[in-house]
Protein backbone atom coordinates (compact mmCIF):
# COMPACT_ATOMS: atom_id res chain seq x y z
CA UNK A 1 0.00 0.00 0.00
CA UNK A 2 1.22 3.18 -1.16
CA UNK A 3 1.12 5.85 1.57
CA UNK A 4 1.23 10.22 0.41
CA UNK A 5 3.64 11.87 2.68
CA UNK A 6 4.96 14.79 0.77
CA UNK A 7 6.74 16.40 3.54
CA UNK A 8 9.71 18.32 3.15
CA UNK A 9 12.81 16.60 4.93
CA UNK A 10 14.24 19.71 6.09
CA UNK A 11 10.66 20.86 7.84
CA UNK A 12 11.69 20.29 11.09
CA UNK A 13 14.73 22.37 10.65
CA UNK A 14 12.38 24.83 8.64
CA UNK A 15 9.90 25.25 11.50
CA UNK A 16 12.90 26.07 14.42
CA UNK A 17 14.37 28.63 11.36
CA UNK A 18 10.98 30.40 11.65
CA UNK A 19 10.64 30.25 15.32
CA UNK A 20 13.75 32.02 15.32
CA UNK A 21 13.15 34.55 13.15
CA UNK A 22 10.40 35.61 14.88
CA UNK A 23 12.19 35.31 17.82
CA UNK A 24 14.86 37.75 16.71
CA UNK A 25 12.63 40.24 15.53
CA UNK A 26 10.80 40.04 18.28
CA UNK A 27 13.73 41.13 19.88
CA UNK A 28 14.46 44.02 17.67
CA UNK A 29 17.77 41.68 16.28
CA UNK A 30 19.15 41.51 12.83
CA UNK A 31 20.80 38.62 11.89
CA UNK A 32 23.30 38.05 9.10
CA UNK A 33 24.34 34.19 7.95
CA UNK A 34 28.08 34.39 6.65
CA UNK A 35 29.33 31.87 4.90
CA UNK A 36 32.53 30.82 2.52
CA UNK A 37 34.56 28.15 2.27
CA UNK A 38 37.51 27.62 4.73
CA UNK A 39 40.36 29.97 4.93
CA UNK A 40 38.54 32.68 2.86
CA UNK A 41 39.06 35.13 5.82
CA UNK A 42 35.42 35.12 7.33
CA UNK A 43 37.07 35.60 10.62
CA UNK A 44 39.55 38.45 9.46
CA UNK A 45 37.03 40.09 7.98
CA UNK A 46 34.74 39.98 11.32
CA UNK A 47 37.16 41.47 13.25
CA UNK A 48 38.07 44.62 10.84
CA UNK A 49 34.17 44.83 10.68
CA UNK A 50 33.18 44.39 14.19
CA UNK A 51 36.04 47.24 15.07
CA UNK A 52 34.50 49.49 12.23
CA UNK A 53 30.60 49.45 13.68
CA UNK A 54 30.94 48.87 17.21
CA UNK A 55 30.52 52.82 17.73
CA UNK A 56 27.51 52.53 15.22
CA UNK A 57 26.03 49.73 16.02
CA UNK A 58 25.78 47.02 18.89
CA UNK A 59 26.30 43.63 17.58
CA UNK A 60 27.62 40.03 18.85
CA UNK A 61 28.31 36.99 17.00
CA UNK A 62 27.58 33.60 17.19
CA UNK A 63 31.20 31.64 14.81
CA UNK A 64 30.34 27.78 14.57
CA UNK A 65 33.50 25.72 13.78
CA UNK A 66 33.81 22.13 14.31
CA UNK A 67 36.59 22.34 16.63
CA UNK A 68 38.70 24.92 18.40
CA UNK A 69 37.84 28.13 19.78
CA UNK A 70 40.32 30.18 17.87
CA UNK A 71 37.82 32.07 15.91
CA UNK A 72 36.12 33.08 19.37
CA UNK A 73 39.21 34.49 21.14
CA UNK A 74 40.05 35.99 17.92
CA UNK A 75 36.41 38.11 18.11
CA UNK A 76 36.53 38.33 21.51
CA UNK A 77 38.99 41.04 21.35
CA UNK A 78 36.77 43.48 19.40
CA UNK A 79 35.48 43.66 22.44
CA UNK A 80 31.86 42.10 20.96
CA UNK A 81 30.18 39.29 22.67
CA UNK A 82 30.36 36.28 21.14
CA UNK A 83 29.61 32.89 21.68
CA UNK A 84 31.26 29.52 20.03
CA UNK A 85 29.74 26.90 18.70
CA UNK A 86 31.49 24.02 18.45
CA UNK A 87 30.00 21.34 16.54
CA UNK A 88 32.03 17.89 17.74
CA UNK A 89 35.34 17.99 18.92
CA UNK A 90 36.69 15.54 16.22
CA UNK A 91 35.01 16.09 12.89
CA UNK A 92 31.64 16.25 13.47
CA UNK A 93 28.65 18.61 11.16
CA UNK A 94 29.55 20.44 8.49
CA UNK A 95 26.84 23.38 9.47
CA UNK A 96 24.76 24.86 11.70
CA UNK A 97 21.26 24.04 11.98
CA UNK A 98 18.93 26.11 13.27
CA UNK A 99 17.70 24.54 16.70
CA UNK A 100 21.71 25.21 17.40
CA UNK A 101 21.54 28.97 16.90
CA UNK A 102 18.36 28.97 19.09
CA UNK A 103 20.28 27.55 22.10
CA UNK A 104 23.46 29.33 21.48
CA UNK A 105 21.15 32.66 21.65
CA UNK A 106 20.58 31.75 25.43
CA UNK A 107 24.20 33.01 25.79
CA UNK A 108 23.96 36.59 24.53
CA UNK A 109 22.11 39.50 26.13
CA UNK A 110 19.93 39.76 23.18
CA UNK A 111 18.34 43.08 24.63
CA UNK A 112 21.62 45.04 23.96
CA UNK A 113 22.22 44.51 20.53
CA UNK A 114 20.53 45.19 17.43
CA UNK A 115 22.97 43.09 14.90
CA UNK A 116 23.56 39.36 15.11
CA UNK A 117 26.26 38.08 13.27
CA UNK A 118 26.51 34.38 12.67
CA UNK A 119 29.73 33.00 11.36
CA UNK A 120 29.00 29.50 9.75
CA UNK A 121 30.73 26.80 9.34
CA UNK A 122 33.93 27.15 6.69
CA UNK A 123 31.65 24.96 3.80
CA UNK A 124 30.09 25.68 0.51
CA UNK A 125 28.30 23.09 0.09
CA UNK A 126 25.75 22.39 3.40
CA UNK A 127 25.18 25.32 5.23
CA UNK A 128 23.41 26.75 1.75
CA UNK A 129 20.50 23.88 2.30
CA UNK A 130 20.00 24.50 6.53
CA UNK A 131 18.07 27.84 7.21
CA UNK A 132 18.63 29.01 10.50
CA UNK A 133 16.50 32.18 11.29
CA UNK A 134 18.47 34.99 9.65
CA UNK A 135 17.14 38.09 8.03
CA UNK A 136 20.46 38.21 4.99
CA UNK A 137 22.67 35.93 4.23
CA UNK A 138 26.02 36.66 2.76
CA UNK A 139 29.60 34.38 1.29
CA UNK A 140 32.74 35.16 1.28
CA UNK A 141 34.58 34.66 -1.36
CA UNK A 142 38.51 35.48 -1.99
CA UNK A 143 40.89 35.84 -4.69
CA UNK A 144 43.01 32.87 -3.96
CA UNK A 145 40.54 30.75 -4.91
CA UNK A 146 38.90 29.77 -7.92
CA UNK A 147 36.87 32.20 -10.38
CA UNK A 148 34.36 29.57 -10.95
CA UNK A 149 33.81 29.07 -7.30
CA UNK A 150 30.29 30.45 -7.91
CA UNK A 151 29.79 27.96 -10.89
CA UNK A 152 31.11 25.03 -8.99
CA UNK A 153 28.43 25.98 -5.53
CA UNK A 154 25.90 27.07 -7.45
CA UNK A 155 23.38 27.14 -4.77
CA UNK A 156 25.53 28.79 -2.16
CA UNK A 157 25.63 32.01 -4.43
CA UNK A 158 22.25 31.58 -5.48
CA UNK A 159 20.80 31.62 -1.55
CA UNK A 160 22.77 33.73 -0.50
CA UNK A 161 22.07 38.33 -0.70
CA UNK A 162 25.53 39.56 -1.30
CA UNK A 163 29.16 38.55 -1.64
CA UNK A 164 32.64 39.91 -0.53
CA UNK A 165 35.18 39.35 -2.27
CA UNK A 166 38.22 39.42 -0.05
CA UNK A 167 42.20 39.45 -0.07
CA UNK A 168 41.84 42.16 -3.23
CA UNK A 169 45.46 43.59 -1.67
CA UNK A 170 47.28 40.43 -3.00
CA UNK A 171 45.54 41.04 -6.80
CA UNK A 172 48.85 41.99 -8.05
CA UNK A 173 50.28 38.77 -7.00
CA UNK A 174 47.68 36.37 -9.26
CA UNK A 175 46.32 34.95 -11.84
CA UNK A 176 42.94 36.03 -10.86
CA UNK A 177 40.66 37.50 -13.01
CA UNK A 178 38.31 39.66 -11.05
CA UNK A 179 36.10 40.83 -13.41
CA UNK A 180 35.46 36.99 -14.49
CA UNK A 181 34.41 35.91 -10.63
CA UNK A 182 32.17 38.39 -10.25
CA UNK A 183 30.52 37.34 -14.42
CA UNK A 184 30.44 34.10 -12.71
CA UNK A 185 28.75 35.16 -9.40
CA UNK A 186 26.01 37.12 -11.44
CA UNK A 187 26.00 34.23 -13.77
CA UNK A 188 24.51 32.32 -10.81
CA UNK A 189 22.51 34.76 -9.07
CA UNK A 190 22.06 38.17 -11.60
CA UNK A 191 22.41 41.75 -9.95
CA UNK A 192 23.94 40.41 -6.50
CA UNK A 193 25.98 43.22 -4.33
CA UNK A 194 29.48 42.17 -4.37
CA UNK A 195 32.11 44.35 -2.23
CA UNK A 196 35.28 44.00 -3.29
CA UNK A 197 37.11 44.12 0.30
CA UNK A 198 40.82 42.86 1.85
CA UNK A 199 40.38 42.25 5.67
CA UNK A 200 43.87 42.68 6.37
CA UNK A 201 44.90 46.22 4.88
CA UNK A 202 41.29 47.27 5.24
CA UNK A 203 40.22 48.34 1.56
CA UNK A 204 36.57 48.79 0.95
CA UNK A 205 34.99 48.28 4.37
CA UNK A 206 34.01 51.88 4.75
CA UNK A 207 30.84 50.76 1.65
CA UNK A 208 30.69 47.23 2.98
CA UNK A 209 29.94 48.37 6.52
CA UNK A 210 27.92 51.47 6.00
CA UNK A 211 25.71 49.21 3.94
CA UNK A 212 25.30 46.42 6.53
CA UNK A 213 24.68 49.21 9.02
CA UNK A 214 21.98 50.51 6.66
CA UNK A 215 20.25 46.72 6.16
CA UNK A 216 20.57 46.02 9.51
CA UNK A 217 18.67 49.20 10.37
CA UNK A 218 16.28 48.77 7.65
CA UNK A 219 14.47 46.20 8.99
CA UNK A 220 13.16 47.81 11.54
CA UNK A 221 11.87 51.26 10.30
CA UNK A 222 8.29 51.37 9.60
CA UNK B 1 28.59 15.70 3.85
CA UNK B 2 25.30 16.44 6.03
CA UNK B 3 23.66 13.21 3.95
CA UNK B 4 23.92 11.84 7.63
CA UNK B 5 21.34 14.43 9.10
CA UNK B 6 18.81 14.72 5.77
CA UNK B 7 18.96 10.49 6.49
CA UNK B 8 17.76 11.28 9.84
CA UNK B 9 15.40 13.50 9.44
CA UNK B 10 13.86 11.45 6.42
CA UNK B 11 14.14 8.05 8.84
CA UNK B 12 11.76 10.61 11.16
CA UNK B 13 9.44 11.24 8.79
CA UNK B 14 8.71 7.92 7.25
CA UNK B 15 8.55 6.66 11.31
CA UNK B 16 5.47 9.43 11.63
CA UNK B 17 3.66 8.04 8.18
CA UNK B 18 3.26 4.81 8.79
CA UNK B 19 -0.52 4.83 9.45
CA UNK B 20 -1.59 4.32 13.22
CA UNK B 21 -3.64 1.07 12.59
CA UNK B 22 -0.90 -0.54 10.61
CA UNK B 23 1.21 -1.24 13.84
CA UNK B 24 3.88 -3.87 12.85
CA UNK B 25 3.97 -2.89 9.11
CA UNK B 26 6.72 -3.10 7.24
CA UNK B 27 7.92 0.11 5.18
CA UNK B 28 8.70 -1.83 1.80
CA UNK B 29 10.19 1.36 -0.27
CA UNK B 30 10.42 5.31 0.47
CA UNK B 31 9.92 7.56 -2.76
CA UNK B 32 11.98 10.75 -2.17
CA UNK B 33 12.49 13.81 -4.65
CA UNK B 34 15.61 15.48 -4.51
CA UNK B 35 16.01 18.14 -7.30
CA UNK B 36 19.06 18.82 -8.85
CA UNK B 37 19.84 21.92 -7.26
CA UNK B 38 20.18 20.97 -3.69
CA UNK B 39 23.33 19.90 -2.18
CA UNK B 40 22.69 16.39 -1.58
CA UNK B 41 24.35 13.40 -3.38
CA UNK B 42 21.97 10.47 -3.44
CA UNK B 43 24.90 7.89 -3.68
CA UNK B 44 26.50 9.41 -0.02
CA UNK B 45 22.60 9.51 0.99
CA UNK B 46 21.59 6.24 0.18
CA UNK B 47 25.26 5.08 2.62
CA UNK B 48 23.65 7.47 5.61
CA UNK B 49 20.52 5.47 4.83
CA UNK B 50 21.51 2.00 5.35
CA UNK B 51 23.20 2.65 8.14
CA UNK B 52 20.36 4.20 10.19
CA UNK B 53 17.23 1.96 9.14
CA UNK B 54 19.15 -0.80 10.59
CA UNK B 55 17.20 -1.10 13.71
CA UNK B 56 14.12 0.34 12.53
CA UNK B 57 10.37 -1.04 10.44
CA UNK B 58 12.37 0.04 7.29
CA UNK B 59 15.13 -2.49 7.64
CA UNK B 60 16.39 -3.25 3.51
CA UNK B 61 13.31 -1.08 2.72
CA UNK B 62 14.14 0.30 -1.28
CA UNK B 63 15.07 4.05 -1.49
CA UNK B 64 13.69 5.32 -4.94
CA UNK B 65 15.06 8.84 -5.57
CA UNK B 66 13.61 10.71 -7.98
CA UNK B 67 15.73 13.47 -9.19
CA UNK B 68 13.67 16.42 -10.82
CA UNK B 69 15.21 18.57 -12.98
CA UNK B 70 16.06 22.27 -12.89
CA UNK B 71 13.36 24.07 -14.88
CA UNK B 72 13.03 27.61 -15.23
CA UNK B 73 9.97 29.78 -15.57
CA UNK B 74 10.70 33.62 -17.14
CA UNK B 75 8.58 36.06 -15.70
CA UNK B 76 9.45 38.37 -18.91
CA UNK B 77 8.52 35.79 -21.81
CA UNK B 78 6.61 33.29 -20.03
CA UNK B 79 8.83 30.22 -21.05
CA UNK B 80 9.91 27.08 -19.17
CA UNK B 81 13.72 26.43 -19.77
CA UNK B 82 15.37 23.15 -18.58
CA UNK B 83 19.34 23.79 -17.83
CA UNK B 84 21.81 21.75 -16.33
CA UNK B 85 24.62 24.56 -15.40
CA UNK B 86 24.89 27.92 -14.66
CA UNK B 87 24.16 30.77 -16.01
CA UNK B 88 20.55 30.77 -14.31
CA UNK B 89 18.86 32.79 -17.18
CA UNK B 90 15.73 32.00 -19.67
CA UNK B 91 17.35 30.05 -22.71
CA UNK B 92 14.67 31.78 -24.98
CA UNK B 93 15.32 35.34 -23.88
CA UNK B 94 18.26 35.22 -22.22
CA UNK B 95 16.56 37.07 -19.41
CA UNK B 96 17.86 37.14 -15.55
CA UNK B 97 14.17 37.57 -14.17
CA UNK B 98 13.50 33.55 -13.29
CA UNK B 99 12.01 31.40 -10.61
CA UNK B 100 12.75 27.96 -10.21
CA UNK B 101 10.00 25.84 -11.38
CA UNK B 102 11.92 22.57 -10.18
CA UNK B 103 15.22 21.52 -8.94
CA UNK B 104 14.96 22.36 -5.16
CA UNK B 105 12.90 19.96 -4.04
CA UNK B 106 13.80 18.02 -1.04
CA UNK B 107 10.41 15.23 -0.36
CA UNK B 108 9.61 12.39 0.92
CA UNK B 109 7.34 11.85 -1.65
CA UNK B 110 5.24 8.54 -0.02
CA UNK B 111 5.97 5.10 1.33
CA UNK B 112 4.84 1.57 0.54
CA UNK B 113 3.78 -0.39 3.61
CA UNK B 114 2.66 -3.97 3.95
CA UNK B 115 1.88 -6.21 6.65
CA UNK B 116 4.46 -9.33 7.40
Amino acid sequence: MEIKVVRDILDVNNTVAEKNREFFSDKGVFVLNLMSSPGSGKTATLEKTLVRINNKIPAAVIVGDICTTNDAERLLKTGTPVVQINTDNFGGECHLAAHVIRKAADDLDLDSIKLLIIENIGNLVCPAEFDIGEDMRGVVLSVTEGEDKPLKYPLMFRVCDFALLNKTDLLPYLDFDKDKAIENIRAVHPGMPVFEISATKGDGFDDWTDWLCAMAENKFID
Amino acid sequence: MHEMSIALHIKDIVIDSIPGDQEGARVDAINLKIGKLTAVVPKSLRFCFNIISRDTPFKGAILNIEEPPLILFCNDCNKESTIIKPPFICQNCKSSNIEFLSGRELLVASIEVSQP
